[in-house]
């Protein structure tokens, strides 16, 4: 069952509401609820962002941008509207955590995007869910109408002269509709396909007018920083990486799950004791530290503390908190390849770095997972990918290609291992693929 | 899969027809509606059928092409129909550690079908899907869109004999859910 995980560690924060009913719109206000939307009301668009900076939160879709320094882009004063849109097309392998936000905490994503809206003065909020997430979707839509009903969404919110308005949205299977301007184009009933940046979503985005484009964790934060107060939710975190990050367990462990963690938790205790180590006394191979797209560590590289700066330092990113880990059994070709396989998958097809790359990037994993390799494979895998790296149109490419190159070049023995018909030493049956032409 | 009678002019129950009413008028750009009227269109028909994009087309005031260009995109919509329980196995990296290859081939052993293949009967489709946002329950699969979680091959078997005996039941009191 999908439902937060805790440990002694554990500080509750975004999670605080989890479990406690506040789906229920009068719970969610017994909890303090609405409250941090009032105080938003009071304090304008200038307290709030500067609220925002002094907070240290930082987005948690991947990339890590400051969110008060995002939000401080948008100009004043705009001849379109402005929107609010928030993201939870939460597809990174790896990642499911804004799936218990929506179920167990829905109203703290609207109070988020009120706040949100009050600090850019936008009339109208979106929050676009996967296709996938069908239940959650009746759990926003209901969650909006109730706000609707208490006056806290519409016209004149909470009895003063600011009026908005909130649309939920459904995806319908799209990997790169997560990318921030496809999200948009999405929204816009379109294929998913980027825009080109400059400009950026914070001057032109939806329907033309200045957008501030959100993950759901983002956003369902910001109602907490106002509750609890921006210095002392900085306090939580580390050095500009303030509060806390709901961290998604997987893999080899004793015990997965989704946790709620301070910003700079060590990765090391995070598997070895929050998530229970590693079963069946088998040793630790490697971890992916925050989703598909992230490059690989070695055991070795895992005693940092998990913010955006020491993951950075550390060769890799802490990009969608999904920490997925692997034991010795598992064979580095074959989880290179099944990444390659999704990246493949999800290319939009746009831009021909990226689609063709990861076509021949996936042949190429497939063909030498399967034993039948030559030596310079293994290069040629690392050449195609560094080659991607920086050209494609949006980052998919680089998601593409980031954790490849990392594979060859820590693991590269691992790959030598498959070559000359030798095949998966892990002895693991493969799809037979067409051969290459 | 609808019971209800189509009202003149719309192919969709009186319900969804009244959704997708108010659905066009949420947005500053009515064709900001297009990509839920599909999937809600597919899951009251079954698929995206050729009267499907007339209708969207129709309401949302763009061409059929514009609506086959986004169908295309879109890997939850299809444009033929699937089974009435549509399985499917995620086989991405979190699930494929803790077993995901191996509950995608139970189900096809299973249920007698290769992947993306539709039970003789029309009760099962089997679909290998990208990561569902189910990674630290792995592994994990939807049917429609209920989460399936923690799965081995038993509890697999559970699930899809539930699904079976809904089919059964559903078919001697005349359709539903
Ligand atoms: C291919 C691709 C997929 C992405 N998928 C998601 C996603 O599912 N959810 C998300 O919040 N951000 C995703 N992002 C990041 C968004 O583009 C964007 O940076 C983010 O939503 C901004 O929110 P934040 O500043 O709160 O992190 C993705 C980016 C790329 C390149
Ligand atoms: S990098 Fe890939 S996903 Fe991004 S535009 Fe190019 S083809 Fe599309
Ligand atoms: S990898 Fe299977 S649900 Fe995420």
């Amino acid at each position: 069952m999908a439902t937060l995980a805790t440990h002694p560690d554990c500080v509750p924060l975004v999670s605080y509401r989890f479990g406690k009913g506040a789906t229920n719109i009068d719970k969610y206000i017994e909890l303090q609820g609405y409250e941090s939307a009032r105080k938003a009301l009071e304090l304008g668009p200038d307290a709030i962002i500067a609220e925002m900076k002094t907070s240290n939160l930082r987005g948690r879709g991947g990339a890590g941008f400051p969110t008060g320094l995002k939000w401080s882009f948008v100009p004043r004063q705009a001849p379109k509207p402005k929107y609010v849109l928030v993201n939870g097309d939460e597809s990174e392998p790896g990642t499911c955590k804004d799936r218990l936000i929506f179920e167990y905490d829905p109203h703290a994503v609207i109070e988020g995007v009120i706040i949100a809206a009050l600090a850019i003065q936008a009339k109208m909020g979106f929050i676009y869910l996967r296709g996938e997430y069908r239940y959650l979707i009746e759990i926003m839509e209901k969650a909006v109408a109730d706000a609707y009903a208490k006056g806290f969404l519409g016209k004149k919110i909470f009895g003063s002269d600011f009026d908005l308005d909130v649309v939920v949205q459904t995806g319908a299977g799209a990997y790169e509709v997560g990318e921030e301007s496809a999200l948009m184009e999405s929204l816009e009933g379109k294929r998913g396909i980027p825009r080109i940046r400059p400009p950026f979503p914070a001057v032109v985005g939806l329907y033309g007018g200045p957008t501030i484009i959100n993950n759901a964790e983002t956003i369902a934060t910001v109602p907490h920083i106002f509750r609890i107060g921006a210095g002392e939710y900085a306090k939580l975190g580390t050095e500009r990486n303030g509060g806390t990050r709901l961290f998604c367990l997987s893999g080899h462990l004793e015990r997965p799950g989704v946790y709620e963690l301070p910003m700079g938790y060590n990765l090391k205790k995070m598997i070895y004791e929050v998530g229970g180590g590693i079963p069946n006394g088998k040793k630790l191979k490697a971890v992916v530290p925050g989703g598909s797209s992230t490059p690989v560590l070695l055991p070795e590289e895992i005693d940092i503390g998990m913010d955006f700066d020491q993951v950075g330092k550390a060769g890799s990113m802490l990009g969608s908190g999904g920490v997925v880990v692997l034991d010795e059994t598992a064979c580095m070709v074959e989880f290179a390849l099944r990444t390659m396989k999704f990246y493949q998958h999800e290319s939009c097809g746009w831009c021909i770095p990226c689609r063709e790359g990861t076509d021949w990037l996936k042949k190429s994993l497939t063909r030498l997972h399967a034993g039948g390799g030559a030596d310079k494979d293994i290069d040629n895998i690392r050449y195609l990918a560094e080659n991607m790296l920086g050209r494609t149109f949006c980052p998919l490419g680089d998601a593409a290609a980031m954790p490849t190159i990392a594979f060859v070049k820590k693991f590269r023995k691992e790959f030598e291992d498959h070559l000359e018909g030798r095949g998966c030493p892990y002895h693991r049956t493969a799809e037979p693929e067409p051969a290459l032409v | 899969m609808s019971t209800h009678p189509a009202q003149p002019g719309t192919i969709f129950s009186p319900d969804l027809a009244a959704r997708f009413d108010r659905l066009v008028t949420l947005y500053p750009v009515k064709r900001s509606a297009l990509v839920p009227m599909l999937l809600y269109a597919q899951d009251e028909i079954g698929y995206v059928s050729d009267a499907v994009v007339a209708e969207a087309a129709a309401r949302l005031g763009i061409t059929e092409l514009d609506v086959r260009n986004v169908v295309s995109y879109y890997s939850l919509l299809r444009t033929k129909p699937a089974g009435k329980y549509h399985v499917q196995v995620c086989t991405n990296i979190s699930c494929m550690l803790r077993g995901g290859n191996e509950i995608l081939e139970h189900c096809k052993k299973k249920l007698g079908i290769p992947n993306k293949g539709v039970t003789p009967d029309g009760v099962f489709s089997l679909e290998e899907v990208e990561c569902i946002g189910a990674c630290s329950w792995a592994p994990a699969a939807q049917v429609n869109y209920a989460f399936h979680e923690n799965l081995t091959p038993e509890s697999m078997d559970q699930v899809l004999a539930d699904y079976r005996a809904k089919a059964q039941n559903g078919s001697q009191k005349g359709g539903g859910k």
